[in-house]
């Protein structure tokens, strides 16, 4: 069995993440890492091979993204990944949902004609956009069952079961392999790479893929393409100071409330 | 004019404030055409409800073939109604679940598509807020129908007359979409609260809390507000994983946040920078959530709130 995780290389959001002057965000001139939140999807799938003693079950940890996007793919070896896949590509620069979701549901087909791909683990949400909808479409793309936003994750041979927080309720999804999963920030702590993990991790296969590679054209995807454009981002400017006041011998609480009749909150 | 289709957030058949929101903003791109997800019985009910906001008509889409899959059936049916009625946009509520169903009907339909507008003007030009809300993205979908989730409080809903007709849509469903069984349902038990994404005013706790959430409690129900929670909160047991705000948790953008013993961090941030008014209480001056704040007290929450909530009191009589 081989599963594939899903991780992507963002911008850090403690440093200045801003936007170049196509208004695609700077991936470049900003440090990256590994999306805090593909940790978990890393740690699920690392899980799901330790659980299963004897089973022979490798990881793949794939990318879509820069030069440097291979860090992610890096950490994730480190973390206790097999192999990994950087696919990297000038063309897919600026590619929307639909691009992205393309080439990577193209990687995803790929890698499952080489090792297989019975189960692919995504993140709950990349954290520079943070728009949680790409494990949707790659199950749509890949025509296996979605099972996302796990926040406990069960297996029973070829039977996966998690439980779903949404909006007004909570669920259990109960699918068979083959499977898109993606599990959310509750699912357990991701490790941290031992030391034997690092140096171990120099020597896993990585491998670099184009789109020539996954049988696309230029043409298919990136910022040209894009479904969406964007014709404008503006920094949001600064926070006028606010007031602050301290509170002594129960001042705070009366400066609070005449603060929020002046605003008519009362 | 061509038709807009707008999702109906509702639970069991109760329409939620978004949804009026969300026709509000249709009316901005053409026609407004309600979809209704649920049961043909409480059709007629919706259907009263949502022509007051300009419904022209409310496509009824029994659910019972839906309900028990996740996300793929509700994609399968809204493509083949786009796909009947050619419409100028589809508009859904930005919840994740409406994410992931606007993501596989994109691909179906061959569309881009636009997460979380808080701000969609005619010509279809949204406004997102991004990056912990230090930015802001104007944006367009360029090919095929526009789709678009849009989050809660991005319009005042105003009233309109429509004429609200009902027509019932029968949608199949395939084998493929039915793969993701959902196997069990635990509605969660109503606080009594506003709903947090919805609420005008939010009162949230942190860490600060130290597990006492009493007073904030206390606070927001002077003030009828919903509360929150960050994640030390929330991972602390304190409070279910439903009250967190930030970026694991629910995005607000109310018109008063109160962050009570609760630093700032960059993942809270994410869930309420775009509140109207920020107002914070606590005990460190140094605290980074003083920098976004509107008004704040450097005091104990534990002294300050149940203060504050005698004086609300009083004022409202
Ligand atoms: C601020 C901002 C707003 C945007 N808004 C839109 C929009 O409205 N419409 C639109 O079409 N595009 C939009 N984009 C572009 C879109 O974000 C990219 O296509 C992006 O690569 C995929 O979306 P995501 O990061 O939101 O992924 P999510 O759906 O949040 O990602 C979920 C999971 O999918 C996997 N994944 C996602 N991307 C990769 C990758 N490159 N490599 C490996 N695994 C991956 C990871 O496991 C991740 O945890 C936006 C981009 C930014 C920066
Ligand atoms: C991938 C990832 C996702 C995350 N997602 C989220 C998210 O969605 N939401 C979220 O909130 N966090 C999230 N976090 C966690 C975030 O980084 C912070 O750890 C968290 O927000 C801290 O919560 P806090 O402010 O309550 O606690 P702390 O940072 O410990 O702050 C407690 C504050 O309370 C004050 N205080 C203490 N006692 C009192 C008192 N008696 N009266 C008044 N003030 C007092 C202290 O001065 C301090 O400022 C995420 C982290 C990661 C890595």
């Amino acid at each position: 069995m081989n599963i594939v995780v899903c991780v992507k290389y963002v911008p850090d959001a403690t440093a200045d993440r801003r936007f170049e002057d196509d208004f695609t965000v700077d991936r470049v001139g900003v440090d990256g890492l590994l999306s805090e939140l593909d940790e978990y999807a890393v740690e699920q799938a690392l899980q799901f091979r330790e659980k299963r003693e004897g089973e022979e079950i490798t990881v793949t940890a794939l990318t879509v993204g820069p030069e440097k996007a291979v860090d992610a793919v890096r950490k994730a070896l480190q973390m206790g990944a097999d192999s990994g896949v950087h696919v990297v590509d000038d063309a897919i620069a600026g590619s929307d949902y639909l691009g992205t979701s393309l080439v990577l549901a193209k990687a995803v087909e790929k890698i499952k004609a080489d090792t297989g791909a019975d189960l692919v683990v995504c993140g709950m949400a990349s954290t520079d956009a943070a728009g949680s909808v790409v494990p949707a479409m790659l199950a749509e793309r890949l025509g296996m069952p979605q099972v996302t936003l796990a926040s406990v994750v069960e297996s029973q041979g070829d039977q996966v079961r998690i439980k779903r927080d949404n909006e007004g309720s909570t669920e259990v999804i109960g699918a068979t392999l083959p499977i898109v999963l993606s599990v959310t920030d509750q699912s357990g702590e991701a490790r941290y790479p031992s030391f034997k993990g690092i140096m171990a991790a120099k020597k896993k296969p990585l491998e670099t893929w184009s789109l020539t590679d996954l049988g696309l054209d230029a043409d298919q995807v990136g910022l040209s393409v894009a479904y969406t454009q964007v014709e404008d981002t503006t920094a949001r400017p600064p926070r006028t100071a606010g007031e602050i006041v301290t509170d002594e011998d129960g001042s705070g609480a009366g400066a609070l409330v005449d603060f929020l009749a002046s605003k008519k909150f009362i | 004019m061509s038709e807009v289709l707008v999702v109906i957030d509702h639970a069991e058949g109760e329409v939620k404030k978004p949804t009026y929101e969300l026709l509000t903003i249709a009316r901005r791109l053409g026609e407004p055409a309600a979809v209704f997800f649920g049961s043909p019985e409480q059709g007629d009910a919706v259907a009263e409800k949502v022509k007051k906001y300009g419904a022209a008509k409310v496509y009824v889409v029994d659910d019972a073939q839906i309900k028990g899959y996740l996300v793929a059936p509700k994609a399968e049916a809204l493509q083949q109604l786009a796909e009947k009625t050619g419409p100028a946009a589809i508009l859904l509520p930005s919840t994740f679940e409406n994410k992931e169903v606007a993501g596989r009907l994109a691909i179906k339909l061959g569309s881009g598509l636009i997460t979380d507008a808080v701000d969609v003007q005619e010509g279809g030009v949204t406004t997102q807020s991004v990056f912990a809300g230090n930015y802001t993205v104007q944006a367009k979908v360029t090919t095929g129908t526009p789709i678009i989730t849009v989050k809660p409080n991005s319009a005042a809903p105003e009233e309109a007359d429509g004429a609200g007709a009902v027509e019932s849509f029968a949608a199949t469903i395939s084998d493929v979409a039915k793969t993701a069984q959902v196997v069990a349902t635990q509605p969660r038990q109503s606080t009594g609260r506003p709903e947090l994404t919805e609420a005008a005013i939010v009162v949230s706790g942190g860490r600060g809390t130290g597990g006492d959430f009493a007073p904030v409690e206390g606070f927001a129900d002077s003030l009828g507000a919903a509360v929150g929670a960050s994640r030390a909160a929330v991972d602390s047991g304190w409070m279910p994983h439903a009250f967190q705000v930030g970026q694991t948790g629910k995005t607000v953008s109310p018109q008063l946040y109160v962050a009570n013993g609760i630093s700032g961090a960059i993942q809270h941030r994410a869930g309420m920078q775009t509140s109207k008014t920020i107002v914070a209480v606590n005990k460190d001056p140094e605290a980074p959530i003083f920098e976004l704040v509107d008004f704040g007290v450097v005091g104990d929450l534990h002294t300050v709130l149940p203060a504050a909530t005698e004086k609300v009191k009083e004022r409202k009589g």
